[in-house]
């Protein structure tokens, strides 16, 4: 017997408050004293999706519109740090950054459209925490920090450990994302980051990033991390261990495949079965590591 | 709450909830219906609006988050007397069939050909990807938008 | 007929522009009233079960809440939606939808109130404290007969399977011997038409007068007031539906929707004006879907290619209600089948059966789409079994010109039979080959050094269109100089302003400066059968032609008596008319009194345009998608009016039609959720997915049936995409021996096809 019928859902926004800070603290303040029930918003283009479907109903929205000091893209020594205001567009149009961080740009390129990356910010994305999201895995894949403040104070967590499961993270509900830091990336690095959506700009149904350095012609260091095919971006250490410090041999990068298809178990669901992801994954990977053993350091382009 | 929105070069203010969104509030408040909605959860880009200088679905948008921010809606590139060069060009190239994502893409056009009047198909295509059409199968519109460059090149060239 | 060809012909610039371009069109959410109440629908969840309550007393609570209607308030007889097209009714009747749930829910998205509030958000925050309660049934989900079904959707008649109709034709011979049988089971997937606009209405009640007046109608406004009067029990002539700008149609807005009676009842019970817009998650489960079907199709021929028979059956997933065009695709794809084809036996027939889906109905193309899917797929199987090459195939077995009219089948229950009207299908076909280059493409087979399996196909297609009984036109000069022009056709988007102006100017010798076009409300004209397969051309051009005559007449009548000259002496020079005595007088000075035309153009007999596509893909192995390298049609329409409209409509067919083969999936769960409910799971094509296609159009073979010698042609873009795209797949992944049965060729799927098959 069905009860309470949730039929087609409303698509106008539900009832909420709306305030919008001229301090980190006000902003704090704010979520801290609605006890759980307040969400930030930014660029909103990750939120207002799920307040349009009525998937969140808060009781007040914090805009960070106001918050100075979260907007900036800074690249020194130590690496990269983007504030959490810092939209897609802005990540685009660096040439600096392009340099400095190339994965980034290079992922963001695969966000969705032109007219969602002129609000999407990074702080949204991380902290939607979609599994099928580029950035969060990112962040992953680089060992990226994500920089927090709340009531207790600030606070920093790997990224690695910042993604509990789908759209749940490890920040409470009194707690912001200020920024997220990238440690420097060499000259020479390879790299490359992969993703196959059904249509451009659509979620993935899976992807990958990878990176290694190269010493005595074999890889080292390497890192792989693959998404949308989780409850969260994932690291796949058997698939690192399968290529650090061996040369990329076609059966080094067919062993790293395999390790890679194994590492991961996607659910069924009405976009692929879970047999075709990994099958992507296993592909995806490879044809990165196979271009990357003909040319230097450029990242492909979308597998089609 | 009280809104104030520089909209089409006049400043509007607008006593609006929270919850309307910018896309709602141009529509039934400004009475500006140009900007049409259809999928209202930031997919097919017909609710495009250009805020600060930026093509933005106006549907993903909270009205109050406009405010003191300049809003451009497809009312605002358009005249009575004649059409723009870009819709002249839509109109040649067979670009509108029932009209409805139209001014949504006009929008993209105009903030595109304004930042990068040299933009080749790629680029045009790329950013066309965000609407969604059903009628015309997009290849007259991209067409259109790249025949409506060397209006905007001579426009950008005449700037003082 | 001999009409000088000044706008017809020509690639005119559309009128309808001038007003779209600005973002001055006016949709349905544009209109507003004063003193307008929101309609929102609370729909069922739940895909099958006995509604045993629907408690509405917490939602009536609400603020800005004016009420909230239930089956209750509708009463009984509970009124149904009739199936509009060759309806048996003693059939058919059990199937209909009532226009709310009553006792029953038999889909996800069937009506179960509505919530009549002061704004649309105080409206859909009332939806949420309605409580419903329902017995949960098994779903029906397949519509394959299985004996015994999970359940049975209609205890009256005991069956899931509606009616069954049979196309037939030949002698009914079932023997062939020593020749080639091949026989198939294909399935095609549940798709909808997905317009940019969604549905919306504002009905308005004149409580003094008595009269309804409907805003939002859309493709068949007269047939809509006509079903509407009878639901609701007012008399025609106190129903206007007035049609404003529409956002796309494609076959499926336009139709009788439980919404269509609702929102005029609300607003006839609350006396104020009523508004109701759909969202898209409702609109996916509430507008019609359409294209399912699930065929076991066998193909006869001589082993030398020369075809035979076509025979088998196809069951049809209507849904969970017989809605007013759900038998129209399925009769289609029986029917027409054969396509261009020579095939002298055929015997194809097609039940319908009811699932707890979303209720079917007209989509762009209906059944032959479908149709042309499973029948070329054939072809190409039994030319490869053959050893026959796929072109020769083709070219040996289309009807040719001197055949014609060539009679197809015929189907019924009631009877109905077709005759192909005229063309020459050998030669577009030759031209396709041309254009396309088959020569060069077909030899690139197989594995390339991309790493993608390319491969070619062409298939050759039929469009029937210009549907009868009538079409009304009415032309009123006006004393400002300017012609109205009355059709009773609808605008769904496809340019019927300009198409009608351009004939219009030319039938009676004027420029098109002078013409307006008012389409589509009820108020124009006395009677009409809007735009639906592709009549608008045919049917309200002809009419347009006839009441042009008309207007002259009364024109020479007229300017006789004014000049006092013989209406014999008259020549009509633009929008004057002179006398050879040096005397003249403009039509709108003598438009002071009444001076119009009327004409009615009626017939029976479709048009059929005609043409070849043909497409090159290649297939990436390890993602499954298929990308389209180049996609071509040629098609002749007959007689080309507006050749930027018509391949503008052509072009959007074929984006749509690769859509539907490739993207486009309306899935359901075993219990009858559908799993689709936004833009991220519903696929439509986007600019970057098909950039690579190209059309060409002849209008040489004009058709004998109507004045104009035009075709219908906004839907052949489509008919034959499914077919060449699935042939030009199975081509590039010959050497994995997979065989494509089933729509859509989404890349997970094309993925299990090389790497898991079964």
């Amino acid at each position: 017997m069905a009860g309470q019928s949730e039929g087609a859902k409303p698509m106008k926004l539900p009832k909420f408050d709306y305030a919008c800070p001229a301090t980190i603290e006000q902003a704090v303040a704010l979520l801290a004293g609605a006890d759980g029930t307040a969400r930030p918003i930014s660029g909103g283009q990750s939120l207002m999706p799920m307040l349009a479907f009525r998937l969140l109903q808060p009781s007040l929205l914090v805009d960070l519109r106001h918050v100075p000091g979260l907007a900036t893209i800074t690249i020194n020594n130590d690496g990269v740090h983007l504030g959490a205001k810092v939209r897609w567009c802005d990540i685009e149009t660096s040439a600096a950054l392009k340099v400095a961080h190339p994965i980034l740009t290079a992922a963001v390129r695969y966000i969705a459209h032109h007219q969602i990356r002129t609000r999407g910010t990074i702080g949204g994305s991380i902290a939607h925490a979609d599994p099928a999201a580029e950035m969060p895995c990112v962040a992953v894949l680089c060992d990226a920090e994500i920089e927090i403040v709340g009531s207790a104070g600030k606070r920093k967590i790997p990224a690695t450990s910042f993604f509990k499961g789908p759209l749940m993270t490890a920040l409470q509900p009194d707690e912001l994302i200020t920024g997220i830091r990238f440690l420097a990336w060499p000259a020479g690095r390879r790299w490359a980051f992969e993703e196959f959506a059904r249509r451009r700009g659509d979620f993935a149904l899976a992807g990958i990033g990878v990176f290694f350095d190269v010493r005595d012609d074999k890889a080292t260091n390497v890192h792989i991390a693959a998404f949308g095919v989780g409850d969260t971006p994932l690291r796949l250490a058997n698939a690192e261990a399968a290529l650090n410090n061996r040369p990329l041999t076609d059966a080094v990068i067919k062993g790293c495949c395999q390790a890679a298809r194994e590492a991961v178990d996607p659910r069924d669901n009405t976009h692929g079965s879970s047999a075709y992801r990994r099958g992507l994954v296993d592909y995806l990977l490879g044809e990165s590591l196979r271009r990357l053993t003909v040319n230097s350091s450029k990242a492909c382009a979308n597998a089609h | 709450m009280r809104t104030d929105v520089e909209l089409n070069g006049k400043i509007f203010s607008f006593e609006v909830e929270p919850r309307t969104t910018l896309a709602d509030c141009l529509r039934y408040n400004a009475k500006l219906t140009g900007t049409h909605v259809s999928c209202a959860h930031g997919f097919c880009g017909a609710c495009t609006v250009i805020v600060d200088g930026q093509p933005v679905r106006s549907c993903l948008m909270l009205a109050v988050q406009a405010n003191q921010s300049s809003v451009l809606t497809i009312e605002g590139i358009s005249n009575d007397d004649d059409l723009t060069p870009l819709q002249k060009s839509f109109r040649k190239c067979h670009a509108v069939q029932c009209g409805f994502c139209s001014p949504g893409i006009l929008m993209s056009a105009h903030a595109l050909l304004t930042s990068e009047p040299d933009a080749d198909e790629d680029r045009v295509r790329e950013v066309v990807s965000g609407h969604l059409c059903r009628c015309t199968g997009y290849i007259p519109i991209v067409q259109a938008i790249l025949e409506a460059r060397p209006a905007y090149k001579k426009q950008r060239s005449e700037l003082p | 007929m001999n009409k000088v060809n000044s706008f017809i012909g020509a690639p005119i610039e559309r009128v309808e522009d001038l007003r779209l371009l600005r973002g001055k069109g006016t949709f349905i959410d544009d209109v507003e009233r004063d003193g307008m109440a929101h309609a929102v629908i609370l729909r069922s969840n739940v895909a099958h079960g006995i509604l045993r309550n629907v408690n509405t007393s917490a939602a009536r609570q609400m603020p800005g809440v004016l009420a909230v209607l239930t089956a209750r308030d509708i009463g009984t007889p509970m009124p149904t939606i009739p199936l509009r097209h060759m309806t048996i009714p003693d059939v058919v009747r059990p199937y209909e939808q009532p226009v709310i749930a009553a006792t029953k829910v038999r889909y996800v998205g069937e009506p179960l109130a509505v919530v009549l509030a002061e704004t649309h958000e105080e409206a859909e925050d009332a939806l949420e404290n309605i409580q419903v309660e329902i017995d949960m049934l098994p779903a029906v989900i397949s519509c394959r007969a299985f004996q015994p079904p999970p359940a049975i959707l209609f205890e009256a008649t005991g069956t899931n399977c509606a009616i069954t109709y049979y196309a037939k034709r030949g002698s009914g011979q079932t023997d062939f011997p020593d020749c080639y049988v091949r026989r198939e089971r294909f399935t095609t997937n549940r798709h909808t038409a997905a317009p940019m606009e969604l549905r919306g209405l504002l009905a308005e009640w004149d409580d003094g007068n008595g009269r309804l007046t409907v805003n939002g109608a859309a493709k068949v406004p007269f047939t809509t007031r006509r079903i509407l009067s009878k639901l609701i029990g007012l008399p025609i002539e106190a129903i206007d539906m007035i049609e404003f700008d529409v956002g796309g149609g494609f076959g499926a807005r336009g139709e009788f929707f439980p919404e269509d009676f609702l929102i005029p009842f609300a607003a006839r019970l609350l006396k104020r004006p009523v508004k109701w817009t759909e969202d898209f998650r409702e609109h996916l489960m509430a507008t019609n879907h359409s294209r399912e079907y699930d065929g076991d199709i066998e193909l006869v021929c001589k082993r030398d290619g020369t075809l035979l028979a076509l025979r088998g059956h196809v069951f049809a997933d209507i849904g969970a209600y017989l809605r007013s065009t759900a038998n129209v695709g399925p009769r289609n794809i029986a029917q027409f089948m054969s396509g261009p084809y020579r095939i002298a036996e055929i015997d194809i027939d097609v039940s319908l059966m009811m699932t707890n889906k979303s209720p079917t109905g007209t989509y762009r193309g209906p059944g032959r789409f479908e149709g042309d899917y499973m029948r070329e797929r054939l072809l190409d199987l039994a030319a490869q079994d053959l050893g026959i090459d796929r072109v020769e195939f083709r070219r040996r077995n289309l009807v040719t010109a001197d055949e014609m009219p060539y009679q197809v089948s015929s189907i019924r229950p009631p009877e109905v039979s077709a005759y192909l009207d005229s063309g020459n299908y050998l030669e577009t076909l030759t031209h396709c080959l041309k254009e396309f280059d088959w020569e060069t493409k077909s030899k690139r087979q197989g594995l390339q050094e991309d790493g993608r399996y390319w491969g070619v196909a062409i298939g050759c297609f039929i469009e029937g269109g210009g549907s009868g009984p009538l079409e009304n036109a009415r032309m009123v000069v006006g004393t400002d100089g300017t012609i109205s022009v009355y059709v009773g056709s609808a605008n769904v988007g496809q340019g019927v302003e300009t198409v009608m102006a351009q004939i219009s100017a030319d039938s009676l010798g004027v420029d098109m400066e002078r013409i307006r076009i008012f389409h589509g409300s009820t108020t124009y004209l006395p009677d009409g059968y809007g735009s639906s397969h592709s009549r608008a051309t045919v049917m309200a051009g002809s009419a347009i032609t006839l009441a042009a005559d008309e207007l002259k007449k009364a024109v020479r009548k007229a300017a006789a008596l004014r000049l006092n000259c013989a209406e014999t002496e008259v020549v009509l020079r633009g929008t004057t008319a002179q006398t050879p005595y040096g005397t003249s007088v403009a039509w709108s000075e003598l438009a002071v009194e009444e001076l119009a035309g009327f004409g009615t153009f009626k017939h029976k007999k479709n048009t059929y345009a005609y043409g070849s596509q043909a497409a090159q893909v290649a297939v990436n192995p390890g993602t499954g998608h298929v990308e389209v390298i180049d996609y071509i049609s040629t098609e002749d329409v007959g007689r080309i009016v507006n050749p930027l409209t018509l391949k503008g409509q052509i072009i959007g067919a074929m984006v749509q039609g690769l859509g539907g083969t490739l993207l486009e999936h309306l899935d359901y769960a075993e219990d009858g959720q559908l799993l689709v409910g936004s833009h991220a799971e519903y696929l439509i094509p986007s600019a970057s997915d098909f950039p690579n296609l190209r059309v060409f159009v002849k209008g040489e073979y004009p058709s004998p049936n109507n004045p104009l010698g035009v075709k219908g042609a906004g839907e052949g873009g489509l008919i034959c995409t499914a077919a060449v795209i699935s042939n030009a797949v199975a081509s590039a992944l010959s050497e994995f021996g997979v065989s494509p049965t089933s729509l859509p060729l989404s890349a997970p799927r094309v993925w299990e096809m090389i790497h898991q098959p079964r």
